[in-house]
């Protein structure tokens, strides 16, 4: 198992109190495989992304318990020293916006080179070749003249792709892709996908793709853990869900997507918002939006049940849901 | 993978129709700020900066090539003050004391019949030196404080906030009438050391605050999920970053210090004669004002212009490293 986040619980100690981002998720993901991480944002999903990286603004987050093991190491029980050379090398991470995630005093080919230099000890110019390099693999067209160029010289498709070769320069297991191309425009998100998706087979690595777009996850991902108030309310291969979602929240998701077949008529919208995390509803989390809650659900926290041996789904009533029976 | 690069959006951008409706127009839109436009990187696309842009700015600016002349032939003078005068400041004929202008001594006599021209060229040498020297001091000290307390944050920020109020509450003639009243030597470091005592509280509130908002960055964030050391981030991400705003409350400070120092030399507790300064021939000149007012009007009309060429200058860098002003 290249990753296993076990019961993690995060929070941030804010002046208005005590915000549970991520309240008991667990998921696992091997080499070569697509783990997405679907979810709103407030979800606790890019915050469980930062806790694996070790990434976390402390304070005002803590993790509060959990353990994340990479190869079976606990994360949380090395130093920062240690941590910090896995960072990078062994793990890596892409961010949303690559305008903003990019420096923008430092040419990319510095920036690029910076990996090199950090953790290979290499001498500036032997990075600035390998960062051409990577900037091929990306396929960025003409790099060995564009590799002096600064990040907002690029296009915001080709920025992105630098933003990949960035994280996958030392070629890591293990990469956490947070929402990589909510920034693009469709056609753009589909290419950069398209590379990610090449790029992860052929080096093998395990991808957690954090996004809120059902459509991105079908194409690319293994599996889904679908996380809602900091929670993982469905995990399942990626199959399954969209064939019969054992969530409501997930059905309200899937629900949700435009579709050609329904062109015309009003689109749907799971009612209500998502709680605030610091009052996180007794009972199922979700129930004040559930259009199947009972009265079990707004007491009783349902734990994730065994659907099948690759499924779960916290839901006290998931065979009614999976069997499309609503109420 | 495919080897051939496979490039749509960078065709589409590569048409430079940055107008069409196509899906790639915003792509092309961006591109656009490339120099050399359309036609894409060729081998005059220069890599372009914050700081390359801000040099553009400043080059086509008036106010910055006027300040930076002054400034340039003021640092050429204190460098080597005989390159345009031929006498010595400390040549004095008391024949001549109050004697207004002749030929060969253009500004006239002061008080002791010193020639006003050479004294004011001279005087240069102290005011360039305080100058440049207390807003390095300042600049140094400020940041590295300021961007140590915004970077920890926490108690380390709490504590320098604390102490910086202490300075800001200390009035600087005040402070510089007790402090300096006690210097027995009479060279510029003191001066040089009493404002940095003093400034350095102003860019290190400035030098806090640029390095919390650059720390909350994301790529201060990525670097990190990169593996960059604590050093690294600071000195590679964080302070070029945060430089800017120090840069341009320094340069406009320089002007005060200027100004400081002359007053300070006025009061009797900067530099004292035999030293050159604009302030001493000011504060020497002012008893002769009904008589003389030549000897008051050029070392004074010198500082004035000396000053306003710092400030022009701050401004101007300013206005070209903020890019909300582009």
């Amino acid at each position: 198992m290249l990753l296993e986040v076990r019961d993690l619980h995060v929070e941030f100690r804010t002046r208005d109190g005590i915000a549970h981002a991520v309240n008991g998720v667990s998921y696992s993901v091997e080499a070569g495989e697509t783990l997405a991480v679907l979810g709103e944002s407030g979800s606790g999903k890019s915050v469980t992304a930062q806790a694996v990286m070790g990434i976390l603004d402390v304070p005002p987050g803590r993790i509060t318990g959990g353990r994340i093991l990479f190869r079976g190491q606990d994360l949380l029980k090395l130093k920062g020293e240690e941590r910090r050379r896995i960072r990078g090398a062994e793990m890596a991470m892409i961010f949303q916006d690559a305008l903003s995630a990019l420096n923008p005093v430092l040419s990319v080919g510095d920036q690029l080179g910076e990996m090199f230099v950090v953790h290979r000890g290499m001498s500036r110019k032997d990075a600035r070749a390998r960062a051409v390099e990577l900037m091929d693999r990306v396929r960025i067209p003409a790099a060995a003249q564009r590799v002096r160029d600064y990040p907002h010289q690029f296009s915001g498709g080709m920025r992105q792709r630098i933003m990949i070769a960035m994280a996958l320069a030392l070629e890591p297991a293990l990469v956490i892709a947070d929402e990589p191309t909510t920034a693009l425009d469709v056609t753009v998100q589909a290419q950069v996908m398209d590379l990610l998706a090449d790029l992860q087979r052929e080096y093998r690595m395990g991808l957690t793709l954090i996004t809120h777009d059902l459509g991105v996850v079908a194409d690319v991902a293994d599996k889904i853990a679908v996380m809602y108030a900091g929670r993982i309310v469905e995990s399942a291969p990626v199959h399954d869900i969209y064939k019969a979602p054992a969530h409501p929240y997930t059905r309200g998701l899937l629900d949700s997507i435009p579709r050609l077949d329904r062109k015309g008529r009003e689109l749907y919208a799971i009612k209500g918002l998502p709680p605030s995390l610091m009052a996180v509803p007794a009972g199922c989390s979700f129930n004040p939006r559930c259009p199947m809650a009972q009265d079990v659900c707004r007491t009783d926290e349902p734990p994730l049940y065994e659907v099948d041996q690759q499924r779960g789904s916290a839901c006290h009533f998931w065979r009614e849901c999976l069997h499309g029976r609503r109420g | 993978m495919p080897e051939q690069p496979y490039e749509p959006e960078r065709a589409i951008a590569g048409t430079g129709m940055g107008g069409t409706m196509d899906l790639g127009a915003s792509e092309a839109v961006t591109l656009d700020r490339t120099p050399g436009g359309p036609a894409g990187p060729g081998p005059a696309d220069r890599p372009r900066s914050l700081w390359s842009d801000a040099w553009r700015d400043l080059r086509r600016n008036p106010v910055f090539l006027v300040s930076g002349l002054i400034i340039v032939f003021l640092v050429f003078i204190s460098l080597w003050p005989s390159a345009i005068t031929s006498g010595s400041p400390f040549t004095c004929d008391l024949a001549k004391a109050q004697d207004g202008a002749q030929p060969g001594h253009p500004f006239g006599y002061d008080g002791q019949g010193c020639d006003v021209y050479t004294r004011t060229v001279y005087g240069a040498r102290t005011s360039v030196t305080v100058g440049l020297c207390a807003t390095l001091g300042v600049a140094l000290t400020g940041s590295v404080l300021g961007g140590l307390a915004g970077w920890f944050g926490g108690p380390w920020d709490s504590v320098l906030s604390r102490i910086t109020d202490v300075f800001f509450a200390i009035p600087v003639v005040l402070g510089g009438l007790v402090l300096l009243s006690v210097v027995t030597t009479n060279t510029v470091w003191p001066v040089v050391g009493f404002m940095v005592l003093l400034g350095w509280p102003q860019i290190s509130r400035i030098a806090r605050g640029s390095v919390i908002t650059v720390k909350q960055n994301d790529y201060v964030q990525a670097a990190r999920a990169l593996g960059a050391s604590d050093a690294r981030i600071l000195l590679r991400h964080i302070a070029p970053n945060a430089v800017a705003p120090v840069i341009v409350v320094a340069t406009i400070a320089l002007g005060t210090y200027i100004s400081l120092e002359a007053t300070l030399s006025y009061l009797g507790v900067g530099l004292k004669p035999p030293s050159i300064s604009w302030g001493i021939d000011i504060s020497a000149a002012s008893p002769y004002l009904r008589n003389a007012p030549h000897a008051l009007l050029w070392p004074s009309g010198a500082l004035a212009v000396t000053v306003l060429a710092f400030i022009m200058l701050g401004d101007a860098v300013r206005d070209a490293l903020d890019p909300k002003l582009r």
